[in-house]
C-alpha cells in the first residue's frame, strides 16, 4: 500500500451556518491532508462539527471559506454536472444506513450504479459480486427492514463501493451498532481498505473505532482540529486537553484524592492472583493510595497482604471495603498509617 | 320506485359519478403531483430551495384550497363554458372538480414526500444523483405507500364534490339526489344515491389502503 500523496486536502475551510438567532461557525480554519491507502480517523464529542467536516468533503455542504481538493481537483471550481461525477469516486456510509426501504437488496446496491448510467445487467453482475465481498449475497433479494444493523450496514458499504470510490467517507458507520457488530464491520473496513487499495475516512466519536482500524486521526474540538497525529503518538502522548478527554474519557472522576482511613487485606489463598486493587479503581473511578504491599503469587494464589489508603467519602470506602470481602479478602480497618 | 326506469336512471348516475370522478382524479393528479412535488423541492429545507416561489406557490394554493366548492362551481362557469363548449353535464364537471382537486392534491403529495427519510435523500446526494434522479428514483418510490393512501383520500374526496356538482346539473348520483330527494320529495331515490356514494367511498377507501399496504417493504 503506497501511503504518500494526499487525495484529500483541506486548507483553510471553515463553514459557518447563518440562523434566525445569528451566525454559528462549525468548522473553523480546517487544514488536513489525507493520503491516499491510509484509514484516516476524525474523532470528536457531539457537535464537533464532524459530520459538516465530512460533508464538506464531498461538498454536500458548500464550505464557506476555503478549498477542498479531491485527487488534486479543487472541488469549488466543478460545474453540477462535474461535482455529481466526481462524487462518484467518493462513497458514503452513514449512521443510519440510509437504505432505500422500498427498494431490495440488490436494488439498493445497483442504485448508484443507475444513476451513474451502468447498463442493468452490467449494473447487477456488479453488484451480485459486491454482494460476495461483503458477505450477503443470500440476502440480495431480501428488504432492509428484514435485516439487522449490521446486515444493513453491509449493505450501505456494498453500496458504497458499487461505482469504484477511491474514497470511502464513514460518518459514525458504527455509532449504531453493538459492540460485536461494530467489530465485524470494522474487520470488513480493513479489509477493504487492504484488498482493493481504497481510502478510508472514519468519522466517530468512540476511541474503540479508531483504535481498532485507524492509521491517523485528527481530533476535532469545539469546530477546530486540536491535533492530528498517528494513533500511537495520540494515544499514548496526547498534548491538548481535548484530546486527552477523549483518550481518558473518565479522567475528570479521578479528582478524589485518598482520605484519612486506612485498611489492611489479607491474602491467605482463599482469592486467586489478580489485579484486585487496580481492578477496584477501575469500578469505583475512586484513586486508592497503596501503602504498603507484600504479597506473593503461589500457585496462582495470592498471599501476603497489603495496606490502602480509603477516598474521602466514607459511603465510597464503606462499599470499596465490602467489595474487597465480596472476594474473599479478610480486610479490616486500621489506624495510625496517615 | 324501483321500476325499470329508475333503476336504469340510478345505474346511469352510477357511472356517470364515477366516471367524473376517475376523470377528474387523473387531471388533478396531472396538475397536483407536480405542484406538490415543486412545494417539497423549493422548500427552505428542500433539494432545490427557492423560497419566494415556494411562499407564491402556496399562497396560491391556500388561497385555490379556501374557496369553498359550491363557490368554485359558479366561479369558473366562464372557463368551463370555454373549455367544454357547455356548463351542465359530467363533462362540464370535471372543469371545477380539477381545479378544486389539484391544490388539495398538491398538500396531499407534499405531505407524503415531506415523510421521505432526509438521509436517504442525502445518501442520493451522495452518489451524485442530481435534483430529477432524487425526486423520481428516491422521493416517489420511497413515498409510494403514502401516496397511494392520498390518492384514495383524493378520489372519495373528488367524489364527494361530484355529487356536490347536482345542485348545478351536473350530472351523476348527486344530480338524481338533488332532483328527485330535493326537488320532489322523493327521499327513497335520494336515500338510495346516498347509499351507492357511500358504498363507492367505501370500496375506494379499502382498495387504497389494501395496496398501500401491499406495496409497503418496510415491513
Ligand atoms: N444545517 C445546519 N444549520 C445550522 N447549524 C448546523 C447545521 N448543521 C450542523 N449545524 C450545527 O453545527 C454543529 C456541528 O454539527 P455536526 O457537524 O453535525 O456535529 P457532529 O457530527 O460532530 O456531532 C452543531 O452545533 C450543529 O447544531
Ligand atoms: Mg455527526
Amino acid at each position: 500500500m503506497k501511503v504518500d500523496t494526499p487525495i484529500i486536502k483541506i486548507e483553510s475551510l471553515s463553514k459557518v451556518f447563518r440562523g434566525p438567532d445569528g451566525d454559528f461557525a462549525a468548522l473553523e480554519d480546517i487544514n488536513l491532508e489525507i493520503m491516499s491507502g491510509e484509514i484516516f480517523g476524525i474523532i470528536g464529542m457531539s457537535g464537533a462539527g464532524k459530520s459538516t467536516l465530512v460533508r464538506c468533503i464531498n461538498f454536500l455542504e458548500r464550505p464557506t471559506q476555503g478549498t477542498v481538493y479531491f485527487d488534486g481537483v479543487d472541488l469549488s471550481s466543478l460545474t453540477k454536472k462535474e461535482l455529481y461525477n466526481i462524487r462518484r469516486s467518493m462513497g458514503m456510509i452513514f449512521q443510519q444506513f440510509n437504505l432505500l426501504m422500498q427498494r431490495n437488496v440488490i436494488g439498493n446496491v445497483c442504485f448508484p450504479l443507475e444513476i451513474a448510467g451502468v447498463e442493468k445487467s452490467e449494473a447487477r453482475k456488479r453488484a451480485e459480486e459486491l454482494l460476495e465481498v461483503v458477505g450477503l449475497s443470500d440476502k440480495a433479494l431480501a428488504y432492509p427492514s428484514q435485516l439487522s444493523g449490521g446486515q444493513r450496514q453491509r449493505v450501505a458499504i456494498a453500496r458504497a463501493l458499487a461505482t469504484n470510490p477511491k474514497v470511502l467517507l464513514c460518518d459514525e458507520a458504527t455509532s449504531a451498532l453493538d459492540p460485536a457488530t461494530t467489530r465485524g464491520v470494522l474487520m470488513l473496513l480493513k479489509d477493504i481498505n487492504k484488498r482493493l487499495g481504497i481510502t478510508i475516512v472514519v468519522i466517530t466519536h468512540e476511541m474503540r473505532v479508531i483504535e481498532e482500524i485507524c492509521n491517523r486521526v485528527a481530533i476535532i474540538d469545539k469546530s477546530k482540529i486540536a491535533e492530528i497525529g498517528s494513533v500511537e503518538e495520540i494515544f499514548t502522548r496526547p498534548k491538548t486537553a481535548a484530546a486527552r478527554r477523549l483518550v481518558f474519557p473518565e479522567d475528570h472522576s479521578f479528582e478524589q484524592l485518598p482520605g484519612k482511613r486506612c485498611c489492611r487485606i489479607v491474602f491467605n489463598g482463599n482469592s486467586s492472583f489478580e489485579p484486585i486493587i487496580a481492578g477496584m479503581v477501575l469500578d469505583f473511578r475512586q484513586l486508592v493510595n497503596i501503602l504498603f504491599a507484600d504479597t506473593k503469587n503461589i500457585d496462582g494464589k495470592a498471599f501476603g497482604q497489603i495496606v490502602i489508603q480509603l477516598p474521602e467519602n466514607d459511603l465510597v470506602a464503606n462499599r470499596m471495603i465490602e467489595y474487597l470481602r465480596a472476594k474473599n479478602l479478610a480486610v479490616e480497618e486500621v489506624a495510625g498509617y496517615v | 320506485m324501483f321500476d325499470p326506469v329508475v333503476l336504469k336512471m340510478l345505474g346511469r348516475g352510477l357511472l356517470e359519478s364515477i366516471y367524473m370522478t376517475l376523470v377528474s382524479t387523473a387531471f388533478a393528479y396531472v396538475l397536483g403531483l407536480p405542484l406538490g412535488i415543486a412545494l417539497v423541492v423549493t422548500d427552505k429545507e428542500g433539494i432545490y430551495p427557492k423560497e419566494t416561489f415556494n411562499w407564491i406557490l402556496g399562497l396560491i394554493i391556500n388561497l385555490l384550497r379556501s374557496i369553498p366548492f359550491l363557490i368554485l362551481l359558479i366561479m369558473v362557469i366562464p372557463i368551463t363554458r370555454a373549455i367544454v363548449g357547455t356548463t351542465i353535464g359530467t363533462n362540464a364537471t370535471i372543469v371545477p372538480l380539477v381545479i378544486a382537486a389539484a391544490p388539495f392534491i398538491a398538500r396531499l403529495v407534499e405531505s407524503s414526500l415531506k415523510e421521505v427519510d432526509k438521509g436517504v435523500i442525502e445518501a442520493a446526494q451522495s452518489m451524485g444523483a442530481s435534483t430529477m434522479r432524487i425526486i423520481f428514483k428516491v422521493m416517489l418510490p420511497e413515498a409510494r405507500p403514502s401516496l397511494v393512501v392520498g390518492a384514495a383520500i383524493a378520489v372519495t374526496t373528488i367524489l364527494s364534490y361530484s355529487a356536490m356538482a347536482g345542485f348545478v346539473a351536473g350530472g351523476g348520483l348527486g344530480d338524481i339526489a338533488i332532483r328527485y330527494g330535493y326537488d320532489r320529495y322523493q327521499t327513497d331515490i335520494m336515500l338510495v344515491t346516498v347509499a351507492l356514494l357511500v358504498l363507492i367511498v367505501q370500496v375506494l377507501q379499502e382498495v387504497g389502503m389494501k395496496l398501500a399496504r401491499v406495496s409497503d417493504k418496510r415491513k
